[in-house]
């Protein structure tokens, strides 16, 4: 059963992402994309990683492709123009990044010494709990500070972004509205 | 065969929600016209049946029967895929859902929910992020301005009310430690209205939070402003006709209902009645399965009831002032609320 879902949402993992390179059309390409990603929280779920799954759901397919979705709407992106590349790199292209993501892979997972996930079985071995308190329980004890960094970080590239966005419109925004009615 | 046992299962469960939640958004519809109508002092819909009880079947009919137009401009894929989108999304997150008891069926079912997991109330919210898609794809594909128009303000208002709606779940997670609905609710049945999360887990700053955040996600008036007339003529559909544009009514009636779901899930007890233990529990096998069911479709009702009230009492807001209540008011208070709720259980 599980191998069954595997192979088919893997299938649409993969069709996915080849559809992304194929399509001309940028907005296609973004709807591709979230195929791809939610066919991703699938396999993460099949390994047991429920939180993770969701997570990237929410995250990834539910706000940051809106943006991306977003974008492309507004500025009206047309279709893309391809340039014919010589023959000879795309038949060495292709194969070669395939090997080189392969020794990529292989060494994180020697390298780090990650072991084995099985397909319908919890990646914890505590029993009773879930997958949500050992996470949440590991990321503040144990990983807490870059947990705590992480976050700085992303405020301040919120602030960055508001910044930059004000810095733009050049006189404040209150006395902007002010005069604009 | 277990596998196939629990398949069959899920497939009538699937297929029996699936119904009762098709009739349940056709006679919201029904609900809405007559009280609107009784607020604006007129009668509303009368004439099909017994107090025109039959109107949504000719309502559903007459989508059916109408030519169904599609624009020369239009582009195909993504405008025949958009109100898809939009009423699976809809229809989607009941699955969730716990409606009565956990009782075991045969082979350990659950009779009263399609499915049982950790993750009950993400999957909520994830399912909801995803349908802003059928929104946004459906004014886009559309090649006309209003629509477009529609669909960014649609999209832009559920953007920024799903954080506050979010961020006024955290509180009941935290008292709950889960996010399991069944066990939220089970949490709260033990004394019944006196240990209902908006009382007795002091959420009641998060139920008002979410109560605003629910009207502006399932953009209800006063949140309405997607589907303005006045400016907009119609909004995100309006190139839509026949049964497309009826899917996207079903959406958001269908999305109406799974929001009184969540917030009688999260906030108001769940299936357990409003009286706890004072009540002995009934001895009939059969009204014991479904008292529960009562109190949950009463309780859903009262929540749909409201919406239809405030639609026929408010006007509508602007756009500006929409942004502003959200950022500015709605979301800083469901912070403090996070805050003020971690401290009190940390206190304890």
């Amino acid at each position: 059963m599980h191998l069954i879902l595997f192979f088919l949402f893997a299938g649409f993992c993969l069709a996915g992402a080849i559809n992304l390179l194929l399509q001309s059309h940028p907005i296609t390409s973004a709807l591709s994309l979230i195929v791809v990603m939610t066919s991703l929280a699938v396999l993460y779920l099949l390994l047991g990683a429920e939180f993770l799954a969701i997570a990237q759901v929410i995250v990834y397919a539910g706000a940051i492709m809106v943006l991306f979705t977003f974008v492309v709407m507004l500025l009206n992106a047309g279709r893309e123009e391809r340039t014919m590349g010589s023959r000879s790199a795309r038949a060495v292209g292709f194969p070669a990044v395939v090997a080189i993501l392969a020794v990529i892979a292989t060494v994180i997972l020697k390298a780090q010494g990650l072991g084995v996930a099985t397909l319908g079985e919890g990646l914890t071995d505590a029993s009773g709990k879930t997958n949500i308190e050992e996470l949440s329980s590991v990321l503040f004890t144990q990983l807490l500070l870059p947990f705590e960094v992480t976050s700085i970080l992303i405020l301040i590239a919120i602030l960055g972004a508001v910044a930059l966005a004000r810095h733009g419109s050049g006189e404040p925004q209150g006395n902007r509205e002010r005069t604009g009615k | 065969m277990t596998i196939l046992v629990f398949f069959l299962w899920s497939l009538l469960k699937v297929a029996v929600v699936t119904v009762v939640m098709l009739l349940g958004i056709a006679y919201t519809v029904l609900l809405e016209r007559k009280l609107v109508g009784r607020i604006q002092n007129r009668w509303g819909p009368s004439r099909v049946g017994p107090f025109g009880l039959l109107q949504p079947l000719v309502d559903g009919a007459k989508s059916f029967l109408k030519e169904d137009i599609i624009p020369t401009g239009v582009y195909r894929p993504l405008y025949l895929l958009a109100p898809i989108l939009a009423l699976g999304c809809a229809l989607i997150s009941i699955a969730v859902v716990p409606f009565g008891e956990p009782n075991v069926g045969p082979g350990g079912i659950h009779f009263f929910q399609i499915s049982d997991i950790n993750i009950g109330l993400l999957v909520i919210l994830g399912v909801t992020s995803i349908g802003v898609y059928g929104i946004a794809l459906a004014g886009w594909s559309s090649n006309n301005k209003y629509s477009l128009l529609g669909s960014l303000r649609s999209s832009a208002q559920l953007i920024s009310y799903e954080l506050a709606l979010g961020l006024s779940l955290v509180g009941v997670v935290l008292q709950t430690g889960s996010l399991n609905l069944r066990v939220i609710v089970e949490k709260q049945a033990e004394k019944g209205i006196v240990t209902w999360n908006i009382f007795g887990g002091l959420q009641f700053v998060a139920f008002f939070i979410y109560l605003m955040a629910a009207f502006a996600e399932t953009n209800r008036s006063p949140f309405d402003l997607p589907e303005a007339e006045s400016e907009l003529t119609g909004g995100y559909h309006t190139e839509y006709s026949s049964m497309k544009f009826a899917m996207f009514f079903m959406a958001e009636y269908g999305n109406m209902i799974t929001v009184g779901c969540v917030a009688t899930l999260m906030f108001l007890g769940g299936w357990t009645s409003p009286m706890g233990d004072l009540m002995p529990p009934p001895q009939n096998i059969l009204v014991h399965a479904f008292f529960p069911i009562f109190w949950f479709v009463a309780k859903v009702f009262c929540f749909l009831f409201l919406y239809v009230w405030v639609r026929g009492t408010l006007p509508r807001f602007r756009y500006d002032q929409l942004m502003n209540f959200g950022w500015r008011y709605l979301m800083p208070l469901a912070m403090l609320n996070i805050l003020g709720t971690s401290l009190w259980l940390a206190y304890h």
